[in-house]
């Protein structure tokens, strides 16, 4: 049977597919999807974790207890989730244990773009690069195979292309002959002790060699011959774009980007007259083909920033005079008004960031959607550096200023974002006394990332309800004195909260308790009534644009200067912010 | 260039029902018998930003990105949109376009205007240019939300693709309760 499905899909799939018992992750762009599908195959207990170092661990332990396992987060995921990886590679598996990780060349949704085969390298650990959705899902497969026969983790490398990108799939059966998971002891092999970890490291050197061997051989590496005078390495969604390319031209298709096949490598770089190498981001292949003393190109002639594509690495070979220059034939570009992403209408973290610029605060920012908080009209994010980062951001950058710029600073973080590393740094905050002003955005739900449960949400990944985390609770135990909810709906509520623990010499914590305009059910968002502008009443002051509601037109009058607001029905959801700055009362319930 | 493959772009705003749309294209393609890629960005950019989608189907496909150039449909869900896709389409591509508008920030605030004469502007450079009232159709159809499907059918016509695989596709992707009014969006679409 064949269905079209997109990488994430067949990531899923696979795991399904390969006996996988236990799947862990934390939602990110583009990785989300992967566990969301991996829970409609009921085999498999499927569950979010607060962050991906704690899903990786999940994924450890039930490997640990003979159960294949899988763990899923988008590149900087893994940074968080480093250190268990690392010592994971030291001892091994009791069953397959397959990491899955999505980079985002480009940065479509990311707030860098670092390349995650330098972790495969550096955590001394197989990674495999599928091209195609049917390889998403035959690579998930032979990763908890390669993880068992070579007693190692894992990592599948996936990005922005190959994840969100659709194609169709070979369906099979899933494997029914793998051991039941028991608790076996083990320790020397699995207490990472240094004198057991000393046993351990040589085997991990000797893995990667044999790995690099089996690459040699295995079908998973491939070589393809074409034309001798351009002979090409890639990997991933780059070898697709290098097919479209340069259609001439030989390829060595590496489907496992470490340990390399070095043999293999030798031997096509032996057949071609110009080897090069493309790669999307850093030269990760290219300088150990050339550390191989084995002249090739890339880097040179293809950017390390952004993604690929087939027009891009034309134009690199274009330019490099190596292929004819491609005919441009299009309409050039034009100067047309930018769409950037904004806030939802009706979001409740518009009111709070009117009220943290009108308060001329200095916002330590943080990764959710709130981060659109930075744009204009709005304006009013200073910094965003990581998951979890605005908190501790704003502890340090309250010591090194005098008291009337200290109480300047407010961090902002959502409640999934608090919950995944925001916890560590109140604990710090209030420990030493920081005297910043946390503000937690509690709207219930991961929301940037299409609107995941958390462990405030009240269910489980899938839609049982669960114990939640009460957030004023934990505040208070971390030790901060000062924490009170508010109604971001209600400006002058917010504005006063705001104003009080800004002033306030001491740690504070503002909790908002709006939820997400996006998620329905019982005691979630409820639409209030539509608004609409009297339009006799309407002065033209544009006080309600200063919000920057995408409900809110302003239609300039075509016979003078001034002109009026209007608000769209169809996306007003009532919440009642504009109506709250009109100082003419022309917003108000339509008739 | 590859000739044997037929390259769609979708393109919108986030929210518009661009992505049932091109779930719907592709799996016509696949039971029509067609290698299809699909590609696109979720995330961030669809918070009301700019949306592309790329279908590509034919003999053999690699890229699941268009190469720039080598658009030969453009599928518009709304008029300035459209325009700045135009740069991706291969001279002589075909052009289905909504006459609908949705205001980005810039214009929302009165800091800039919505251009003018873009519909008049795409056919000048794309003859093979069809305007649909999307939202009208669908309004006809029972559902203003249908007017993804009006499009679809609008450029279904376009395609050689078998009214029964069409029918399939419809009645695989759209949810039960909603399929009897988006098949009557989808024949006024193709009526065009």
């Amino acid at each position: 049977m064949k269905e079209i499905l997109s990488g994430n899909e067949a990531i899923a799939r696979g795991a399904f597919e390969a006996g996988c018992l236990v799947a862990s992750a934390y939602p990110g762009t583009p990785s989300t999807e992967i566990l969301e599908n991996v829970i409609r195959y009921r085999e498999i207990n499927a569950s979010w974790a607060p962050n991906e170092k704690v899903a990786l661990e999940v994924a450890i332990g039930a490997c640990f207890g003979g159960a294949r396992a899988l763990a899923c987060m988008k590149h900087v995921g893994v940074n968080v989730a480093a250190d268990p990886l690392f010592t994971a590679s030291y001892t091994g598996v009791k069953a397959g244990l397959v990491l899955v990780v999505a980079d985002d060349p480009e940065m479509h949704s990311s707030q860098d773009e670092q390349d995650s085969r330098h972790y495969a390298r550096f955590a001394k650990v197989p990674m495999l690069e599928p091209a195609d959705s049917q390889e998403c899902k035959e690579f998930t497969k032979l990763a908890f195979e390669l993880s068992e026969q070579f007693d190692t983790p894992v990592m599948l490398r996936s990005c922005t292309r190959i994840s969100h990108g659709k194609s169709i799939v070979a369906l099979g059966e899933r494997v029914n002959d793998l051991p039941a998971p028991k608790l076996v002891k083990d320790a020397a092999k699995l207490v990472m002790l240094p004198g057991n970890a000393r046993v351990r490291h040589p085997i991990v050197e000797a893995r990667t060699v044999q790995l690099s061997g089996y690459g040699d051989t295995a079908a998973l590496n491939r070589m393809e011959l074409r034309s001798d005078e351009i002979g090409i390495i890639c990997a991933g969604v780059t070898y697709q774009y290098v097919r479209e390319a340069l259609p001439e031209a030989s390829v060595l298709k590496l489907g496992m980007v470490w340990p390399l096949p070095h043999n293999l490598i030798r031997d096509f770089a032996a057949k071609v007259k110009q080897l090069f190498v493309v790669e999307e981001l850093d030269p990760f292949v290219e300088e150990q083909v050339k550390a191989m003393g084995i002249p090739c190109r890339g880097k040179d002639i293809i950017s390390l920033c952004g993604e690929l594509s087939p027009g891009r690495i034309r134009d690199a070979f274009a330019a490099a005079g190596l292929i004819a220059a491609p005919v441009k034939t299009t309409v050039a570009p034009e100067v047309l008004p930018p769409r950037p992403p904004n806030m939802c209408p009706g979001c409740p973290h518009r009111g709070l960031f009117y009220q943290l610029n009108r308060a001329n605060a200095y916002v330590t920012g943080d990764i959710g959607c709130y981060t659109l908080g930075f744009m204009p009209p709005l304006n009013a994010m200073d910094t965003c550096v990581c998951m979890g980062a605005s908190i501790s951001n704003g502890s340090g950058i309250v010591r090194s200023l005098p008291p009337e710029e200290q109480r300047r600073v407010v961090a902002v973080i959502g409640d999934s974002t608090f919950l995944h590393t925001g916890v560590n740094s109140l604990m710090e905050m209030a420990w030493n006394k920081a005297p910043a002003t946390v503000v937690i955005l509690d709207n219930r739900i991961t929301a940037m990332t299409g609107r995941q449960e958390n462990p405030a949400s009240g269910f489980t990944l899938d839609g049982e309800p669960a114990p939640e985390v009460n957030i004023p609770e934990l505040c208070r135990v971390l030790g901060i004195k000062h924490v009170r909810v508010v109604d971001p709906y209600d400006l002058d509520a917010t504005r006063l909260a705001l104003e009080e623990e800004m002033n306030r010499p001491e740690p504070s914590v503002i909790i908002t308790n709006r939820p997400c305009v996006l998620i329905k059910g019982a005691g979630r968002f409820e639409k209030g009534a539509v608004l609409e502008v009297d339009q006799g009443k309407c002065t033209g002051c544009k006080a309600c644009l200063r919000i920057g509601c995408p409900a809110i037109e302003w239609k300039p009058d075509p016979s003078g200067t001034k002109g009026k607001a209007f608000i769209d029905p169809q996306l007003c959801t009532g919440c009642n912010v504009c109506q709250q700055l009109c100082k003419f009362n022309a917003i108000g319930g339509k008739q | 260039m590859n000739d044997s493959v037929t390259n769609i772009l979708l393109v919108g705003v986030g929210g518009q029902g661009i992505l049932l749309a091109s779930e719907i294209l592709s799996e016509a393609f696949m039971l029509a018998g067609h290698e299809v890629k699909k590609s696109e960005i979720h995330g961030m950019s669809q918070r009301g930003g700019s949306v592309v989608s790329h279908v590509r189907f034919g003999n053999e496909v690699f890229s699941p990105v268009v190469p720039e150039g080598e658009g030969d449909i453009l599928f518009g869900f709304e008029l300035l949109e459209t325009c700045r896709a135009l740069p991706l389409l291969r001279p002589g591509a075909k052009v289905v376009v909504n006459d609908y508008r949705i205001l980005p920030p810039s214009i929302l605030l009165g800091q800039a205007e919505y251009p003018k004469g873009l519909a008049e502007k795409i056919k000048a450079q794309f003859p093979d240019f069809l305007l649909v009232d999307g939202q009208g159709l669908a309004l006809a159809a029972g559902d203003v939300r249908a007017a993804n499907t009006v499009l679809l059918g609008a450029v279904s016509k376009r395609l050689s693709i078998a009214d029964e695989v069409w029918q399939q596709a419809l009645e695989k992707m759209v949810p039960k309760k909603a399929l009897e009014i988006n098949l009557k969006a989808f024949a006024l679409g193709r009526a065009l």
